[in-house]
């Protein structure tokens, strides 16, 4: 189990040293930060100060050098917009969209799965056409535009929920969350429930998939012949065996939801790091996207590992051993 | 219970239901939808848009410009020069006061002033705003004095571009002397973080700082000892919402009472809203075209020779007459705009009024063209941002098929903002399509940094990336910006605007009308410079 975690742990530092070598090229390619910093009213003289000040006169070999000797040092850089270690800025982000993802994957699931099997077991009734056809529309539009119909729905006509923001936070031990005011909670709901659709149609369609599978294996008919109740039956052994690939995708959406939220957080206007991460694209803040995206893929091969030992708690037959991965 | 107290009852829960949401309305709090984020609450860190509106609110420049960008006084009551035009004194208001109580003196201007050059990583530093002055002076509390090396008329509006930061916040007690080369006995200077925080963000200005909190807001309170008019609101929460269609909702949906940038589709339905009013005004930015005066072959042009059409002035009249502005202001911007000859709108400084507009003329166009060796005309291409300006690609797609009429086959060649400066600059166009907003100096903002000849020493040029360069009109340019007499600088300015419109040396479109869009029963005045101060928006 050891090794297998330190050779996951030596997989996820290769892939973040790849990411973070083509993200810098990469943006380095695009353009130059400076001139969209840069106040146009400035003069050649001082839009030649600020170059040389941020380092970027520099050939880019000499930056990246720069940039390794910074992270030997585990300095991911400073943002050359906001002043502050990019890593920093970052986390201070993190909360919001950590909030935003885990509501949202929470209603996937605790709608999702039950409408599932809802739909897996009875596939003729007429409530599980409407729950499979839901799920169509629900993963064929566009996420953006869900959110803006979300908006316009709840906050422009009904006016029952706030169009976007985040709304009063209540500090849990030094981070700002919003689920414990009204008024936060309020903010949060659209933005949680445009994350879930997808989510959940997609939950949907996983559950009534594996439920119809395994509701017609034997060991579910000896369950019901042995007289356990239909509950226990549908709750236990149907549920257990088809929650792997649910466990997998879920896995991979919330490493998704969390790194790449920035629909949902654009449209809502949510301070999450989605957000942060296509302001910093937009202004070519090359430190804050470098890193973002070395936590992103962080972030993913640790999903993935959870995933994986997730696994083997739901299927015995699935062992984590240093040669299985 | 009888129907009235029914009634009663149900009304209380609506309100109760309401006020969760919305602000009540009588605690005269302001919610505002910006485009963008200031990067900071210093106002001394990033001399760009966002952060100078923000500024605004809590901070104040010595002199300031009114919405339509003409100096009145501020922090400074009054102010003269003297003969030589190498001395300005500036007598201070008296009895003015910082949001800590403390009294705002000489000592804070200098301070600012030594700041301004060492604001520890700055993006895009306030520098040039204080550069011309050779020496700032401090006679006694209330008077500042400040001598340039060569005779500048450009000071006010210089030093009306950066807040007054109170020199006790940021630490420093006791006298201050300003020097060029860094000031003596301050060896160090808080940088923006604690700006951000709140711990220096003290100013003069009519609104106090409360937060911060980036992503999210900047709240401020009323100053109730502003020496000015007392302001409004009791409270501003400024919010960034950069998607358009999110800031339209969120205004429908009453979650903020101003935003900036309305989108110009949606305009129209906004006006018919009964429950928006939409204000207008025009701005001081020029939509242009600017031309590739040097490259031979240059980068965007075709079936030439080799040669750079661009260079000849019979090729540059013949688009200029090829292009109807009437028409794109009429169909591409909604009526959001004014057709342009001269860089800046006649209400500014320096436009000369003898200059009228150009009527279109596609057969002459095609006539000078021919006259020019083109008969067939020739390829091009139009570099342009995507997500810069109002429907900027929309406009560089009707440029291109009105030259394409008069025998130019153009191409649009559309780029998000940060490609495009970053290409712009490598001098990758033939011809380009940018604006620029002029500040208070009027004329002589964008003559200097447009049309100039790329001067480093002398600090011109420093946006002309069409490298256009004719040493006459240089030679009027730095003799206007050397002429402190306002008539004889205007003047100038206008001797300028006829020989870049004769020269076509670039080719405004139009100016920018900006529109805000406020809950039904506000209203504010719109400024010229395109910054949304919330501080005039007020009940109609």
């Amino acid at each position: 189990m050891l090794a297998y975690l330190i050779r996951r742990l030596g997989q996820a530092f290769l892939v973040m040293a790849v990411m973070a070598t083509i993200v810098f090229f990469g943006l380095f390619a695009v353009g130059n930060p400076i001139d969209l910093l840069i106040n146009p009213e400035a003069d050649l003289a001082e839009q030649e100060e600020t170059i040389r000040r941020l380092g970027l006169d520099k050939p880019v070999h000499v930056q990246f050098g720069f940039f390794l000797a910074g992270l030997a040092q585990g300095d991911l850089g400073t943002s050359f917009v906001h002043n502050r270690p990019a890593l920093e800025l970052i986390l201070s982000r993190l909360p919001a969209t950590l909030e935003l993802a885990f509501l949202g994957i929470l209603i996937a699931v605790v709608l999702g799965i039950p409408l599932g099997m809802i739909a897996g077991l009875k596939p003729e009734a007429p409530y599980s056409k409407v729950i499979m056809a839901g799920s169509v529309v629900g993963f064929s539009t566009p996420n953006f535009w869900q959110g803006l119909m979300l908006i316009m729905l709840f906050a422009v006509f009904l006016g029952w929920l706030p169009a976007g923001g985040r709304g009063d936070t209540v500090d849990v031990l030094g981070i700002p969350v919003s689920f414990l005011t009204w008024d936060g909670l309020s903010h949060l709901i659209l933005p949680a429930l445009n994350v879930a659709i997808y989510k959940m149609s997609l939950v949907i369609r996983l559950t009534r998939a594996g439920t119809a599978e395994v509701a017609l294996q034997d060991y579910v008919k000896y369950a019901r012949a042995r007289g356990l109740s239909p509950f226990r039956v549908v709750g236990v052994h149907v549920l257990k065996n088809i929650l792997i690939p649910v466990v997998t995708v879920l896995g991979l959406e919330t490493g998704n939801v969390i790194a790449f939220a920035v629909v949902t957080e654009t449209v809502f206007s949510w301070p999450g790091i989605g957000k942060l991460l296509i302001d910093s694209i937009g202004l070519l803040d090359r430190p804050v996207v470098v890193a973002y995206l070395m936590l992103t893929v962080f972030l993913f091969v640790m999903i993935n590992l959870v995933v994986d030992i997730g696994y083997s708690l739901l299927d015995p037959r699935v062992r984590v051993k240093g040669g299985r991965s | 219970m009888t129907k009235t107290t029914l009634t009663a009852t149900a009304l209380s829960f609506g309100v109760l239901a309401l006020g969760t949401v919305a602000q009540p309305a009588f605690a005269q709090v302001l919610t505002a939808g910006f485009a963008s984020e200031p990067s900071s609450v210093d106002p001394l860190y990033h001399n760009l848009g966002p952060n100078n509106a923000t500024r605004k609110h809590m901070f104040e420049a010595l002199v300031g410009e009114d919405a339509s960008l003409a100096i009145v006084p501020k922090l400074a009551e009054s102010w003269e020069t003297s003969d030589d035009g190498l001395t300005w004194t500036f007598n201070l208001r008296e009895g003015v006061k910082f949001h800590d109580g403390g009294d705002f003196t000489a000592r804070d201007f200098l301070y600012t002033a030594c700041r301004i050059p060492n604001v520890p990583n700055s993006p895009s530093s306030m520098s040039g705003f204080i550069k011309s002055a050779e020496t700032i002076t401090a006679p006694d509390d209330m008077t500042i004095e400040v001598t340039t090396a060569v005779p500048y008329p450009l000071l006010l509006t210089d030093f009306a571009s950066f807040g007054v930061v109170s020199a006790s916040a940021n630490g420093h007690n006791g006298p201050v002397e300003y020097s060029k080369d860094g000031c003596p006995g301050i060896d160090s200077y808080l940088d923006s973080n604690a700006y951000n925080d709140g711990t220096a963000t003290i100013g003069t200005g009519p609104y106090k700082f409360v937060s911060f909190t980036p992503g999210e807001s900047v709240v401020v309170a009323r100053n109730d000892d502003y020496w000015g008019d007392a302001p409004y609101w009791e409270q501003i929460t400024i919010r960034p919402i950069t998607n358009a269609g999110a800031r339209v909702a969120a205004l429908l949906a009453g979650d903020v009472d101003v935003i900036e940038k309305p989108p110009v589709q949606d305009l129209e339905r906004l006006r018919n809203d009964p429950k928006v009013n939409v204000v207008q005004g025009p701005s001081s930015r020029v939509i242009y075209l600017h031309f590739d005066h040097v490259g031979e072959p240059s980068p965007g042009i075709e079936g030439a020779d080799g040669k750079n059409p661009m260079k000849d002035l019979r090729v540059r009249k013949a688009i200029s007459l090829a292009i109807n502005r009437p028409l794109i202001v009429d169909r591409i911007m909604g009526g959001l705009a004014v057709p342009a000859r001269q860089l800046v709108p006649d209400f500014m400084r320096g436009t000369d009024p003898d200059i009228a507009l150009e009527e279109p003329d596609l057969e002459e166009a095609k006539r000078l063209l021919a006259d020019a060796g083109y008969p067939d005309g020739f390829k091009l291409v139009i570099g342009t941002p995507n997500d810069r300006y109002i429907n900027d690609s929309k406009i560089a797609q009707a440029v291109a098929q009105m030259l394409t009429r008069a025998g130019i086959q153009t191409e649009v060649d559309a780029m998000t903002a940060s490609v495009f400066f970053s290409r712009r600059n490598n001098y990758e166009f033939s011809l380009y399509l940018a604006g620029w907003g002029a500040s208070g100096a009027g004329m002589a903002s964008p003559l200097r940094a447009l049309v100039a000849s790329q001067d480093k020493d002398k600090g011109l040029g420093g946006t002309n990336r069409g490298r256009y360069s004719n040493p006459d009109l240089d030679a009027i340019i730095e003799e206007a910006l050397s002429t402190v007499e306002p008539a004889k600088h205007d003047a100038l300015l206008r001797q300028a605007s006829r020989i870049v419109v004769d020269d076509v040396a670039i080719l405004p479109l139009h100016f920018e009308v900006t529109p805000w869009a406020l809950r039904a029963g506000l209203t504010m005045d719109p400024r010229a410079d395109q910054h949304t101060v919330l501080t005039t928006v007020r009940p109609e």
